[in-house]
């Protein structure tokens, strides 16, 4: 069975930070256009802590330290929104995860809808307000029905980063009514939203990663 | 990209530490960022925190001493600073009576304070804080996240900070800076946008004829773009939405013209000729005006218009002390 131990997940963050890396000036651009150009440094300042803090840590085998590790990490370097969000997200993953060592399907999904739960607490917003919401509610979905119709965990994953690249193009069709972009009325239309483009590479990364 | 500085990931730094050095007297910086304090702690009154995205100087170091903030906190340019910042700060003015912290209304802002908030109650301090949005470009409602905080954060700073100076306890203390908040509006436009140093271009482009209409103080594009006109018909399009948004008339204001970084004091005296001519006409009752770099953008060519509706208890903390270096009553 396809699980996924704090190893695996260190190497995985460790690929999320080069791929965050890599698309820094492709998100900011995304930023410009509805926001204000941000997010792509913010969260590759975010990310680059993430690798370094990992890479000191301890060898633990508790699943959700890791995952609390990056989610304080997240909330002390990334700042704007999107730092609370995925701190957030990553920190009640790790508190559901508390103890595990290896995350199966089932775990990883609990860990999943925990991390979503806690976007949608902290940012008080829901689906279609183009969000990252808008990538990880719909994810989150695909990834439930799959792993209860019995996928192994990498299948549901990329069935998880089908339904979140829906919901990024989906992004591009509504208004802001959340964030930043709000601002922009009318103008967000026809823009994708850097949050949920965001959240789409990070889960495209783990399930290349597993 | 041409700026005046030493490298990108500095700038921040740099800064802060260049404004301490200008006031040793009465700003410090903490050692654990870039967290400005008042260089002598007063104890026994309200203390008063704010913060943001840097790019906005003076605001809000420039703003902290006597008779207004206490700390101010700034982030990277134009990004919230985080909950452990923003927690070291209340942590180092918290006094008995506590703390209010005062937030510009943008999600980062919200988030990453509200964060810090939590955080320092667990730590046994009293804290709250209160949301500006005077920005009346953008549409205020139960489903948006409402209009963003911009140059009449200032007048929070000011009126808050001089009844926290008199001793009043939190909650009077956020009274108070909801009255300012409930009675202040500000438009601003641009003619040239800003660059963030990190990002290295510019948040949009403008053709030489250009303006943009209802833009915020991070470089975002704003409400709508039309040709440039002359200024007195700019700023008649920005006060007739300030006036249309409450009732001014046969009230006393205090005015803000409000440089954005890059416009010459020249053009905002301009401005404000018309300004004080057509409030006047408009049966407005002028108390204060205010001409200058308060709340900028950088390097952004543009201005905002702020009107504060006054009553007496607002004028009397308007008028009272305030020995900040960037604004001396
Ligand atoms: N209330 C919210 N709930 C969920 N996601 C949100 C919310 N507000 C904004 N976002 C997401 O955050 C993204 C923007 O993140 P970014 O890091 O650029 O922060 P920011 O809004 O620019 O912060 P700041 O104003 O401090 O600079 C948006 O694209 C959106 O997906
Ligand atoms: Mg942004």
């Amino acid at each position: 069975m396809m699980t996924l131990d704090s190893k695996k997940m260190i190497k995985i963050f460790n690929n999320i930070a080069s791929k965050v890396e890599e698309e820094k000036a492709f998100l900011t651009e995304l930023d410009t256009a509805i926001g204000d150009g941000d997010h792509g440094i913010n969260l590759a300042r975010g990310f680059h802590a993430v690798a370094e803090k990992l890479s000191q840590m301890e060898e633990d085998d508790d699943t959700g330290s890791v995952l609390k590790t990056v989610g304080m990490q997240l909330v002390s370097t990334v700042g704007g929104a999107s730092g609370p969000l995925y701190g957030t997200a990553f920190m009640k993953a790790g508190a559901v995860s508390k103890g595990k060592r290896e995350l199966d399907a089932v775990g990883f999904l609990a860990a999943f809808e925990a991390a979503v739960d806690g976007v949608k607490m902290r940012g008080k917003a829901v689906p279609g307000e183009k969000t990252m919401l808008d990538a990880l509610c719909p994810a989150c979905d695909a990834l439930k029905i799959s792993i209860a119709g019995g996928d192994d965990l990498k299948t549901a994953v990329w069935k998880a980063v089908e339904a979140a690249e829906k919901g990024v193009a989906f992004t591009k069709t509504i208004i802001a009514t959340k964030g930043r972009a709000s601002y922009l009325g009318e103008r967000s239309l026809g823009h994708q939203d850097p949050g949920a483009t965001s959240s789409l590479l990070m889960l495209r990364v783990i399930a290349e990663s597993l | 990209m041409k700026k005046i500085i030493n490298s990108v990931e500095k700038v921040e730094e740099q800064m802060i530490r260049g404004l301490v050095k200008a006031f040793p007297q009465q700003l410090k910086k903490l050692s654990c960022g870039n967290v400005v304090v008042r260089a002598t702690k007063k104890e026994g009154k309200v203390a008063l925190v704010s913060g943001g995205g840097s790019g906005h100087e003076p605001a809000h170091g420039g703003f902290v001493g006597e008779g207004m903030l206490d700390c101010a906190v700034a982030g990277p340019v134009f990004t919230s600073p985080t909950p452990d910042q923003i927690y070291e700060g209340i942590k180092a003015v918290a006094t008995e009576p506590g703390v209010l912290c005062i937030v510009k209304n943008y999600t980062g802002d919200v988030l990453n304070f509200e964060m810090a908030i939590d955080m320092a109650k667990d730590e046994g301090i009293k804290a709250d804080y209160v949301v500006v949005n005077d920005d009346v470009a953008v549409k205020d409602s139960l489903y948006t996240t409402g209009r963003r905080g911009v140059a009449g954060t200032i007048l929070v700073h000011k009126i808050a900070g001089a009844r926290a100076e008199e001793g009043a306890d939190l909650s009077s203390v956020k009274a108070v800076a909801e009255k300012v908040i409930a009675n202040v509006r500000t438009m601003g436009m641009a003619i040239k946008p800003c660059t963030v140093p990190a990002n290295g271009k510019p948040g949009f482009e403008l053709a030489e004829d250009e303006m943009e209409i209802g833009i915020g103080i991070h470089g975002e594009p704003g409400t709508h773009r039309e040709k440039l006109a002359q200024a007195n018909k700019v700023a008649e399009t920005l006060l007739e939405k300030i006036l249309a948004d409450i009732d001014y008339k046969g009230r006393e204001v205090t005015v803000i013209i409000n440089g954005m970084g890059a416009t010459p004091l020249m053009e905002l005296y301009i401005v404000n000729d018309f300004v004080q001519d057509y409030l006047a006409a408009h049966e407005v009752k002028v108390y204060n005006t205010m001409v200058g770099n308060y709340m900028t953008s950088i390097e952004m060519a543009g201005f905002s218009i702020t009107l504060l509706r006054l009553d007496d208890e607002l004028k009397r903390l308007y008028d009272a002390k305030a020995a900040a270096p960037a604004l001396v009553k």
